[in-house]
């Protein structure tokens, strides 16, 4: 049983953008939990010198300050938000579960973030298919694990219950979405290719806690253009 | 139920010897299945099938593999001689500089390593500074853990070992005594840890092993 119940980070504050997938997964996790929490936005553009000083060796959001102490790193505040509040858990118990977990977590975050990110901004034909077709790969790979981790529920924490792989996984199913878009691309929206990441998507992003903190497809189209646009891949 | 733990690994990978430590300073029994990285068993390719490497560590036959989510699996499973402090904050600061360790120090000087000449000199700055982070963190400590090793010593502890050897096979010293004193300090600790002092690779193998790989990278890149 989920518990909601609101409870007072006391000296919570989150330093994000509204556009950074990253940013909102943490904003997902602490929501949660039903924890209070200050936002604190940033501009990439001009980063502030709190932000410089609290992460220096990142220089990026998200960073969580609790208790005046930093934490930066998306998946390490994950998982230091669910060992400090522990109802609604976002990783499983189960060890064998949780390696599952955090590996698959790091496939997303490191080869497919890259072969994502090669898909939507490499310019040139012979480039476009070659990115596209390691998307395509990473993607399958994921695709194949999907009724594994999720056990044949709707979401990777249970039938409409959150869990870490669903915030991890996020970016894919909405953010890339956008930029595929950008991009003339058609990767992720390929139900044959993809039943089971589709499928879950559709239940994701249908959660009341997901659909009201993404930024709108307009955002996220319009950014996606602009780094297009400046990176040679198409033009206005 | 008897427990059934093996571990994939090759004579030299330091990722590889991080869950050796791990194992050994829990006391778990294990047993070791050596690879040929150029021919690759087809167990190693089943149980590691989406990065075919070393290590795998493979409990009552569920393989799990990537050595930093390893050493959190036999955290999990095994309480004794825990390798993470409890507190959360504290944790997560663990696994930050191990995570750092893999992502920006070690790729920082791989790079000083395969490279010479002019490539070099622009490679060397980045990873100076980053064993200047690492260093800030040993501060008033003798391992990264405080008294005894934990997480991050397991993590960077081979390349505390071996950094001896790339610096002999490329006649560069990276960490000295006087600009890193710290580190200096916690590598001869290291070197004194039971587990670890047991389980390195022999120092003449690996000179030969790097002195080949650098020769390689040299001979591939771009004449200088």
């Amino acid at each position: 049983m989920r518990m909601g119940g609101s409870e007072s980070g006391s000296d919570l504050k989150l330093m994000g953008t509204k556009l950074s997938p990253f940013s909102y997964r943490i904003e997902w996790a602490l929501q949660l939990k039903g924890i209070h929490y200050e936002f604190v936005e940033e501009d990439l553009k001009n980063k502030s010198s709190l932000l410089l000083q609290l992460n220096p060796v990142y220089k990026k959001v998200p960073v969580l300050i609790h208790e005046q102490k930093s934490l930066s790193e998306s998946l390490i505040i994950l998982e230091y938000i669910d060992e400090t509040w522990k109802h609604n858990p976002i990783l499983p118990k189960d060890p064998l579960e949780r390696a599952h977990a955090r590996f698959w977590a790091k496939f997303v975050d490191e080869k497919l973030y890259e072969a994502a990110n090669k898909a939507l901004f490499s310019v040139g034909e012979a480039e476009q298919a070659k990115a596209n077709e390691s998307m395509a790969e990473a993607l399958q790979l994921v695709e194949g694990e999907m009724m594994r981790l999720t056990k044949g529920k709707t979401l990777f924490g249970g039938d409409g219950i959150i869990g870490y792989l669903d915030i991890v996984l996020g970016w894919v199913g909405y953010w890339f979405k956008f930029g595929e878009e950008a991009a003339g691309l058609n990767i992720t929206t390929d139900s044959t290719k993809y039943p089971a990441f589709v499928s879950w998507t559709h239940h994701f992003l249908q959660l009341p806690l997901i659909k009201n903190n993404l930024p709108t497809p307009g955002e996220l189209l319009r950014v996606s253009r602009l780094v297009m646009l400046r990176c040679g891949k198409i033009t206005e | 139920m008897a427990e059934e733990v093996k571990l994939f690994r090759t004579w030299s990978s330091p990722f590889a010897l991080r869950i050796v430590w791990a194992l050994k300073l829990k006391g778990i029994q294990y047993e070791t299945i050596f690879e040929d990285i150029s021919n690759k068993s087809p167990l190693l390719l089943q149980y590691n099938p989406v990065y075919k490497k070393v290590p795998v560590l493979v409990h009552n036959g569920k393989p799990v593999s990537e050595s930093l989510v390893i050493l959190e699996y036999i955290e999990d499973t095994w309480k004794q001689t825990p390798l993470l402090p409890e507190d959360p904050y504290e944790r997560a600061t663990a696994r930050f500089w191990a995570k750092f360790v893999d992502d920006k120090l070690m790729p920082s000087i791989w790079h000083v390593f395969v490279t010479q000449g002019k490539e070099q000199d622009e490679a060397i700055p980045l990873a100076i500074e980053n064993l200047n982070l690492i260093e800030e963190q040993l501060k008033g400590k003798k391992f990264f853990s405080g008294e005894t090793i934990g997480l991050v010593d397991i993590a960077f502890g081979w390349m505390g070992n071996l950094i001896s050897v790339l610096e002999m096979v490329t006649g560069l010293k990276l960490i000295d005594a006087e600009k890193f004193p710290l580190l200096q300090a916690w590598m001869q600790n290291l070197s004194d840890v039971q587990v670890i002092k047991e389980n390195w690779p022999p120092h003449d193998k690996l000179v030969s092993k790097f002195q080949a790989i650098r020769e390689t990278y040299l001979a591939t890149g771009a004449p200088k």
